[in-house]
Order: structure tokens, then sequence, then C-alpha cells
């Protein structure tokens, strides 16, 4: 039986077939795979925070498989706050269940509108402020956790992540020489102001509070990173400032 | 029926004949994807910056372009030639997801250090134009041997301009630090020694690649082409 293979008929027919298997074995390995892949996401949310928490050499021992366990040794979740756009906190909203990265994405949500969840943990005896952000890079989004010491300023850890910056540049903030450079800083001065983050190219940022060195190569991840913090930080300055 | 008494009579090719190791070996040297065919360029400015980046995305390559070539192989004397290029897109971006979904689920570190490859493989010139040129026309067994040939051809040269790149740029190889550590100050760096900075930017790949294909064509001159 031959088949006249230029024809349009069949050139419709294949191109409906074909469109339908890809698309339904796509749309079954999608469904079929969601519950799995909700686990992973969760797990790695606990992983970000335990990760600005944590000092690196206490980060080595902990995995996926007992992140989950070590979160709820130090993290509370009855203590987590949700605060909004002015720092006032807000009441009978679960902070863990806050997806600002879909907050953020959401161009019809007003940026007054959106959640701030603050996470309070308690390690030796101290207390700790971990703080979620989320902005945008060069090629995707990015997001951090910034973990503040007892006195509401300091940061004494922090995490960042990203989608997809670029391999070698960009995606190098998720590195521990580019966070370590966020440790010490102070997300106010001593008039409780919330003072600015500045990433700079000129190598100053080691000397000065609140400026970082950048990455090079990663500008404009780095300012990324610099507009997600100075947003998602000033927030928690005026409801540590009103405590 | 004449296909039929044709293919009974010629004796069957080994699977590792001449031909077929052919296959496999000329992409290496000589019919290299990304110095001779010039594809896949591309992808070798974002990746080559350290040596992980460039095997792990070769990897990924090899993978997908051996499935992929097997089933436009497999699906080639099926495909409507007006729309050709639609079913190749369709069948690789396709493949890529299904990596991508399968290993979210089941290897999420692993589907986390591979998301930034995943629109630069399908991107990836080298695929298309190895479905184009080579499965749409071949069976399926020399298909897999033309996808693994030309995977390890553009994964070989991609590791060896990440080697260039990343050990000029940042002084390190696969991570690990070799000419002592450059934010401490030690070793070579404690002699004044600097990091060329200008290799982690793009277009020192492109250059790279060019110097590359400059040796490989004055060595054989027959690879220079005429005109």
């Amino acid at each position: 039986m031959a088949i006249n293979k230029d024809s349009n008929s069949y050139t419709f027919v294949f191109a409906i077939v074909l469109i339908t298997v890809v698309g339904t074995i796509l749309a079954l390995l999608a469904m079929g795979l969601k519950p799995m892949q909700a686990k992973n996401d969760e797990v790695k949310k606990k992983l970000d925070v335990l990760s600005a928490l944590m000092t690196p050499k206490e980060m080595e021992t902990i995995d996926r498989s007992n992140a989950a366990e070590i979160f709820e040794k130090y993290v509370n979740l009855e203590d987590a706050l949700v605060l909004d756009a002015a720092g006032k906190v807000k009441e009978g909203l679960k902070a863990f269940d806050i997806d600002i990265r879909r907050e953020y994405k959401d161009k019809k949500l007003q940026e007054a509108d959106r959640n701030y969840p603050l996470f309070i943990a308690k390690k030796d005896g101290k207390t700790f402020y971990i703080i979620p952000m989320i902005g945008k890079g060069l090629w995707g989004p990015i997001w951090g956790n910034v973990c503040l010491a007892e006195d509401m300023k300091t940061i004494q850890g922090a995490s960042f992540g990203h989608q997809g910056e670029t391999p070698g540049l960009g995606a190098e903030i998720s590195q521990p020489f580019f966070v370590n450079r966020w440790i010490g800083e102070q997300i106010s001065d001593e008039s409780n102001e919330f003072s600015k983050f500045e990433i700079v190219k000129d190598g100053s940022g080691a000397a000065m509070p609140s400026r970082v060195d950048g990455i090079t190569g990663g500008t404009i991840t780095s300012v990324g990173v610099q507009e997600m913090a100075n947003r998602c930080l000033k927030v928690y300055v005026s409801y540590f400032n009103n405590l | 029926m004449s296909e039929v008494v044709e293919k009974s009579k010629a004796p069957k090719e080994p699977l590792f004949s001449k031909k077929n190791k052919k296959l496999v070996t000329d992409p290496l040297t000589d019919n290299n994807p990304v110095t001779i065919q010039v594809l896949g360029i591309c992808s070798a400015l974002a990746i080559t910056v350290q040596v992980e980046q460039a095997v792990v995305m070769g990897a990924s390559v090899i993978f997908v372009m051996i499935l992929g070539n097997l089933i436009i192989s497999l699906l080639r004397n099926m495909i409507p030639s007006r729309i050709r290029i639609i079913v190749q897109l369709v069948v690789v971006a396709s493949l890529v997801i299904i990596v991508n979904e399968v290993l979210k689920a089941f290897l999420p570190d692993v589907s986390e250090k591979l998301s930034v490859f995943v629109g630069l493989i399908i991107t990836n010139c080298i695929i298309m134009g190895r479905f184009e040129a080579f499965a749409m026309a071949n069976k399926p067994w020399p298909s897999v041997m033309d996808a693994i040939g030309n995977g390890l051809g553009y994964a070989g040269l991609m590791i060896i301009v990440a080697f260039f790149r990343e050990l000029f740029g940042s002084g390190t190889l696969y991570g690990f630090p070799i000419f002592g550590d450059y934010i401490e100050g030690n070793g070579l760096y404690s002699m004044g020694y600097m990091n060329n900075n200008m290799m982690i930017l793009p277009p020192m790949a492109l250059i790279i690649v060019g110097v590359i294909i400059w040796i490989q064509r004055s060595r054989n001159k027959e690879l220079i082409e005429k005109n």
C-alpha cells in the first residue's frame, strides 16, 4: 500500500498523532511525578532555611534525608510569623505555606499586598531570625535566606540559590565565597534605620558595612541580589523596630 | 517488496564493522562537530567556564542525542519531509523535558545542577544537525553510533576549552585550586601571578575554539575549505 507522504492529509494526520502521543506522555508523566516533586520542593525549602542558620561545617552532615528532622529540631513553625509590606504581623497565615516565589511572579498582586514570612529558630540557647528572599537574576528567579543574630541586625548566615544563572558567572552567588561576603554585614545602622545594601565592583566591600563585593562577569545577577536584599529586608527592619 | 529481497541478499553487517566504528571515531578528530561542522558554538560560550559544567553538559548531550537519533531514525520513513524540522524539535524537546521531570522526582540534586542546561540542550544545534544530516537517512544502529561519536566529539572539545578557561581564568581545575588560593593570595599568587579575568568572559571561548580550529587545520591541510 503506497501512501503519498507529501500529501497534505498525511502531513496533518502525522502531526496530530505525534502531538497527541507526545502530549499524553508528557502530561501523564508530569501528573504522576508531581507528588514526589512537591515533596522534594518542601525538603529543599527546609534545606535552604537551614543552610542560612547552620554553619558550613554543620551543613556537611545535613542532606535531603535528614533535613526535615533537623529543621523541626531548631525551627519552631508555631513561632514563625507572616508580615505585611509595612512590617506588621498578619494573623491566621502559616509562614511555611507562603509561596513568596509565586507571589513575586504574580503580576496582579500589588507589591504592598505580598506576604513576608519570618522564621524564628532557637540554636544553642540563642534566637535567630531567618528571612526568605526572592528576586530576579539575569535568566530567571534567584532566592536566598538571611539569618540574623539575636540583635536583629547582624547577618549571621546566608544562602543564595538560583534557577538558571550562567554557570561560572552569575551562578556563583550560591558559592561560599560570595555568601561569606554577607556575613557580619548589618541590615540597620545605629539609629535602627534600614541601611541599603550596595554591590560594588571596586573590591571595597570587605571593609565597609552594608557594602558587598560583586562577582566578576556576573554583574546583572549581582545587581539582582542587591535589589532582592534591599526590597525584602527593608520590611523586616520596620517590624524589628516596632518590637 | 523489492526492498525486502535486497535485504535478505546482502550479508549482515557486523555491529562494530569498520564503517560503524568510523562513525564514532571520525567526529572525534577530522569531522568534529564543533571545529569542523561548526555546530554547537553557542553553548560553547556558556558552559566552558568550568570543567565540571562542560562534563555535565557533554554527558547530557550524549544521552539526549543517542535517544533522539534512535527515535528519529526509527521514524525516518514516516516523517513527512515538509514538517521534519518541527518533528525533530518536538522529539528533542520532549526528551529533554522527560529527563528533567524524572530527575526532579527521583534525583532532585542532579536535577538542580542540570536545570541550567535544559534550555541549552534543546537549542544545541548539534542535536538537530545530526537528526537532519544523519538519522533521517540512516538505520537505527548507525544513527546511535553517529550520536555517540558526535556527542563525544562535542563533549571532548568542550572539556578542552573549559580546561584552558578554568585554569587561566579561575586558577582551578574541576574546582580544585591549582595555583594556590586566589582569595588568600598564597601559592603562585604571592609571587604576583594574576588570574586572567578575560578568560571568564564569553568571547574567550570563541578565541580558544578558533585557535583549536587553526591548529587542527594547519596539521591537516585537507580540512581547509577551498574557495
